[in-house]
């Protein structure tokens, strides 16, 4: 996936300006900078909520522009929110059958009937989502209200949902903010699952474009790192490079001392 | 029989036994209640409960108002009435062709519609029932304007007129039923999940790839068929329709009825319609007595009470907040242990069997 030139204005304000980047297959790419830099913007654009005000997203060489988010999921490409969003009012296991949503086939006035491929349907798509939640570590809380779970297993939750979609591209909008040590920690360790092993149900490996804060995190598990200041692009290049160049050790780290 | 029918977040048999029972208990209604008067609120009953179950997964699953739901109630009673009275269709053929035309209206308003959001998707649907109760009122060539249009045919079937109100009170709540089952159905499902995450959180259901304006716009459909459909066996059970049984207030009331049945409740429905039929033919014997010309204004005021009070309260409807109450007070484990008691004390004369284990609830 390409991001070519991709620019965002909000009225007078430059949100994105000229950044481009592209990514390739498999890896974890980690988009950083300090507040304000435009690294949700970036992510909201590719995934279909914002259109740019110039620039393009390309997808397996294809132009994503004028593709809503919903057409973007069943391209391959799945994103999560800050605020996690899952489905309050659901169970644990219906809020993963939503991210199943795409993969079924039956319409409405099948379901009003009932028809014998709805069931066949309903039961495949259980236990699609069941893996899913295993993955996550969430398999026993299936049946639990989504809302009663704490803040860092709804995170979990809402990239077991979006992995159900089975996205050639994960998009994760800060997944590790509000999280304490050892939630991080599982967060970390399932990323780095669905990525080094088989163990994703569908056997995704799904390109993963992390947009974060926590530089342990972004350490821990990117492969590439773009660096964002003030929507312009500041660095680029492999996760050690990066943590050495002087210009982001001085807009972001801090210049150190001694 | 028990597989055409949905598993609930309760289970299958939940809704079995919930489906059993509330058959069981409409077909044993009128051996006691059989006045004139009470079945004819019964079948009353039976018609809105099919409007509410619609609107209840227009406006409790997929969390869009609609002020207008008098309006397909309306034009499915007048496409039947129609369609029989000026065309001379037999009625159930009326009453399919009325259901598509409906559909086909729901669908067509809905394309603009869901542009609106909130408040302002409220405004819309109640403009929408506006135009439809003054198209009623003027298009006198067809409608017979405020005056109405009588001479409906009644229903038949196989060639057997259903004259009295007994077998149409059977045939209003068969029709119920599998309504009631068709809404469970959809419920439980991938569209039902569908619509029930665009409740929650739209951003979130589009970004799983759920095309929310096609289900907002399919749920819509949906309710309007369930809406005409109901509004045809109101025609042929009236065989007069006048556009004042299909104004605002009718839509307020629809409103209502889901609310005070759980608004994403599909059991609630029937409950929902009885209530608030029964409350509006308690206010018509109160109101005179308070003010002397008392009419609909005071009854749409007391709706208005009554609806700001659910939602205050028990904002999940009147059905949810009795469940719920009569859990917090154990009267499951209650009525158990009364019949434990009762086969302790009659351990001499009834042969005594297996004790049972674990009976009460889970939760």
């Amino acid at each position: 996936m390409e991001v070519e030139r991709v620019r965002q204005q909000f009225g007078g304000v430059i949100a994105l300006d000229d950044v481009s980047f592209s990514v390739c297959t498999g890896q974890v790419l980690a988009i950083i900078g300090p507040n304000g830099a435009g690294k949700t913007t970036l992510l909201n654009i590719i995934a279909g909520t914002l259109e740019p005000t110039a620039g393009q997203v390309l997808f397996r060489g294809q132009r994503l522009s004028g593709r809503p988010p919903y057409a973007r999921v069943r391209l391959g490409i799945a994103r999560t929110f800050q605020q996690a969003l899952i489905f309050q009012n659901m169970t644990v296991l219906e809020n993963v059958m939503v991210g199943c949503h795409i993969r079924g086939r039956g319409e409405l006035w099948h379901a009003a009937l009932r028809l014998p491929r709805v069931r066949r349907e309903e039961e495949d798509l259980t236990l699609d989502a069941l893996r899913f939640l295993n993955l996550v570590g969430l398999g026993s809380k299936a049946d639990q209200d989504a809302a009663a779970l704490p803040f860092g297993q709804q995170r979990l939750l809402a990239i077991a949902r979006a992995l159900a979609t089975s996205p050639s591209i994960l998009l994760l909008d800060e997944p590790a903010a509000g999280l304490n040590r050892l939630e991080k920690n599982d967060l970390a360790e399932l990323i780095q699952r669905i990525h080094e092993t088989s163990a994703d149900p569908l056997g995704l490996r799904p390109t993963t474009i992390l947009v974060e804060h926590d530089m342990e995190l972004v350490m821990r598990l990117a492969d590439w790192v773009v660096v964002l200041d003030h929507g312009k692009r500041l660095a680029q290049g492999r996760t050690e490079e990066v943590r050495r160049n002087p210009a982001v050790i001085e807009a972001y780290l801090g210049v150190e001392e001694g | 029989m028990s597989r055409l029918i949905a598993y609930g977040p309760g289970g299958q048999r939940r809704n079995l036994v919930g489906l059993g029972a509330l058959t069981l208990f409409v077909a044993t209604l009128p051996l006691w209640l059989n006045s004139p008067y009470a079945l004819s609120t019964l079948i009353l009953i039976g018609i809105y409960t099919i409007v509410t179950l619609g609107l209840s997964l227009l406006m409790g699953y997929a969390g869009q108002i609609s002020l207008g739901q008098a309006a397909f109630f309306g034009l499915g009673a007048y496409g039947s009435a129609v369609l029989t009275v000026q065309a001379g269709w037999s009625p159930w053929l009326a009453l399919i062709a009325s259901a598509l035309g409906t559909g086909l209206i729901a669908y067509l308003i809905g394309i603009p519609i869901f542009r609106l959001r909130g408040h302002y998707l409220a405004m819309g649907t109640l403009a929408f029932g506006v135009i439809v109760h003054i198209v009623l009122n003027e298009w006198k060539v067809v409608t017979g304007g405020p005056t109405g249009l009588p001479g409906i045919p009644r229903l038949t079937v196989g060639g057997l007129v259903l004259k009295g109100d007994l077998v149409y009170y059977y045939l209003v709540w068969l029709l119920v039923l599998v309504a009631l089952v068709i809404a469970l159905n959809i419920v439980n499902s991938r569209f039902g999940r569908a619509l029930r995450a665009i409740r929650d959180s739209e951003l979130a259901a589009e970004s799983l790839g759920v095309e929310a304006t096609r289900c907002k716009l399919q749920a819509m459909v949906t309710s309007a068929l369930y809406a005409s459909v109901a509004g045809s066996l109101y025609a042929h059970y009236m065989i007069f329709v006048s556009p004042s049984a299909f104004d605002f207030d009718t839509s307020v009331r629809l409103v209502l009825m889901a609310a005070v049945g759980g608004l994403a409740s599909i059991w609630g429905a029937p409950f929902g319609a009885a209530a608030v039929m029964l409350l509006s033919l308690v206010l018509r014997e109160i109101i005179p007595l308070l003010t002397p010309r008392g009419s609909g204004e005071q009854q749409i005021l007391a709706y208005g009470v009554l609806l700001v009070t659910i939602m205050i309260f028990m904002p999940e409807g009147l059905t949810v907040a009795a469940v719920r109450a009569w859990q917090r007070a154990g009267g499951m484990r209650l009525v158990v242990g009364v019949l434990v008691r009762l086969q302790v004390s009659l351990r001499g004369v009834w042969p005594r069997r297996r004790r049972r284990k674990g009976v009460g609830r889970g939760r």
